[in-house]
């Protein structure tokens, strides 16, 4: 707990952090070298190896060269999909959920805590129970293997997520604030945008990194809703690892494993700090 | 007007529901229909070998999971709790799995753990050919690959909240306990360990919760093999609803995941009411 300057207890502790973050980056490493490695090199060897004649081909195989079905676009549109469903989605729900989180903790009424209380427990009920019902509500809307369907389903399960984390933001903000801003004649909608959203940064980037990772990385929901090109890129990439069964191509299909997991990692490199600071308070509270 | 987000995401949590539960006492096969059969979705679910297996996969992998998750983030955060250089570096690289997708890391080690071109592979090419990690492959043995990769996965997680947990640790209780001689075995084990109890439970419920819909992972690993030695319950409903067209059995094993999350889920709201009470009452 203390500081010992150079203990040979504290060398044990540095090589054991040490060798146990090698093996937590270990898959990351396999993956990044095979990405530069030939698929002949791989076959010949194992996937674990450094790349003897770098292999920069395969991304660009990965993005734009490669079969999926019949369609050989590479990755690139379903890296497109999940863009043009992660970004609204994100939007939508957060703000919604700013909004819900906003009125819940502020502007009280009859039976809200009930209504939270089942919002809540969104955050626990299994995926699965919501399948089928979902599968009716895009048929009937015409909305089935769209991306506007998929965006639908992740805003408003998203909303879970989203009030619960602003409502406890929320919360701590001083009600005199609010009945003050009201005696002087502000409606919700004025309080929520010059009061409560000029503070609400802290709690927008946690829920908008959550919500980004979740819904970039999902996969059930995009894999029963949608086919062939509309589908987002995790279940594209489940897709191509069926099709290249037969012949392995493991080089390119490293490479587009790395491309579709770069912009949640990205997002992770440059936000974690902050969402692992919500996360945590969230938690501990 | 102010209220539609929030009245809308009650409502189709509550009629999505209630529709799913209805859905596992009809007749329905290919399309929803009207009727009622009693328990006999159920029954038949649970008679199938596919949903025993699929069950005692969950229970195995769901304990093992959750405990060995909860002793790696648990001892990580020991270790980073003891004022090491490069901190900000290392909780980094622990979590940085957390943020990628599951398909993504499933298919990662679906390769490492593959016999024919992974870590085995490789020891063979190295020239000890006796060597054999094929658990992948192996019936008795494929369960323990999802939980490797699970824990791989999200032990940061678990990681990150003991971290903070023993942050907030009051120093004069610890001071207190140095002053009584107390060594950093008994430091941990009596005077810190206790006060981390909530924040144990809430990983535990976390855990098991993500055991227990466990789907993407175990898709892009094994797919539920080799042949259904993998299969968990959430791969169980996908393939009664969407490949074998029986909505009414797969919404009984969606039903049936339910209750097993429950079973989880009341022990802790029961305890969190008695605690709540507690703390107003103190």
């Amino acid at each position: 707990m203390r500081d010992r300057a150079f203990a040979p207890s504290r060398i044990f502790i540095y090589l054991l952090v040490s060798s146990i973050a090698a093996a937590y980056l270990a898959p990351l490493v396999v993956v990044v070298l095979n990405s530069l490695r030939t698929n002949e090199e791989i076959a010949q060897a194992s996937m674990i190896g450094w790349p003897k004649h770098w292999a920069w081909s395969n991304y660009i195989a990965a993005w734009s060269g490669f079969c999926v079905a019949e369609t050989c676009a590479g990755i690139r549109p379903y890296m497109l999909n999940s863009a043009l469903v992660t970004i609204p989605a994100t939007i939508f729900s957060t703000m919604l959920g700013a909004i819900a989180g906003y009125a819940v903790s502020l502007w009280r009424f009859r039976g809200d805590s009930w209504i939270y209380g089942i919002v809540t427990l969104g955050l626990f009920l299994p995926q699965q129970m919501r399948l089928l019902p979902w599968t009716v509500v895009l048929r009937d809307t015409g909305l089935i293997n769209t991306l506007t369907g998929l965006v639908l389903i992740h805003t408003i399960q998203g909303l879970s997520f989203t009030t619960l984390f602003c409502r406890n933001y929320y919360i701590a903000i001083p009600h005199e604030l609010i009945r003050a801003a009201r005696i002087d004649g502000a409606g919700f909608f004025r309080i929520f945008w010059r009061i409560i959203l000029p503070l609400s940064s802290p709690i927008l980037i946690v829920t908008v990194i959550w919500q980004f990772t979740h819904i970039w990385n999902e996969f059930l929901y995009g894999v029963t809703f949608t086919t062939g090109q509309q589908q987002p890129v995790t279940a594209a990439l489940i897709a191509l690892s069926a099709a290249i069964a037969d012949i392995p191509q493991h080089g390119v299909q490293s490479a587009a494993v790395i491309i579709a997991a770069l912009p949640t990692l990205l997002i992770y490199l440059f936000g974690g700090r902050y969402f692992v600071r919500g996360l945590t308070a969230g938690a501990i509270k | 007007m102010i209220w539609v987000p929030l009245l809308l995401s009650a409502a189709h949590l509550v009629s999505f529901s209630l529709w799913t539960i209805w859905i596992s006492f009809t007749p329905s096969t290919l399309v929803p229909v009207s009727g009622w059969v009693g328990l006999r979705n159920y029954t038949a679910v649970i008679a199938s070998r596919n949903w025993q297996i699929a069950f005692d996969n969950l229970l195995l992998f769901g304990s093992a999971f959750v405990l060995l998750s909860l002793v790696t983030g648990f001892m990580l955060a020991i270790l980073l709790d003891q004022r090491i250089r490069g901190e900000n570096v290392l909780r980094s690289i622990f979590l940085y799995p957390l943020a990628v997708s599951f398909v993504v890391t499933g298919t990662v080690w679906s390769w490492l753990l593959n016999p024919g071109i992974g870590i085995e592979k490789l020891v063979h090419d190295l020239g000890w050919t006796s060597f054999r990690f094929d658990w992948l492959v192996d019936r008795d043995m494929a369960i323990w690959t999802i939980v490797i990769a699970a824990i791989w996965q999200s032990s940061g997680f678990a990681m990150a909240l003991f971290l903070a947990g023993l942050r907030s640790v009051d120093a004069d209780i610890i001071k207190a306990a140095q002053i009584d001689g107390a060594g950093p075995f008994r430091m941990y084990g009596r005077v810190i360990l206790p006060t981390l109890w909530p924040i144990t439970i809430t990983v535990v419920v976390v855990q098991l919760q993500f055991a227990i819909s466990a789907f993407d992972l175990v898709r892009a690993l094994t797919n539920g093999g080799p042949g259904i030695a993998t299969q968990l319950p959430a791969l169980v409903v996908y393939d009664l609803m969407f490949q074998r067209g029986l909505l009414g059995r797969g919404a009984a094993a969606a039903v049936l995941m339910l209750l097993i999350l429950l079973a989880v889920l009341l022990p802790y709201a029961a305890w969190r009411y008695v605690q709540q009470r507690r703390a107003t009452h103190a």
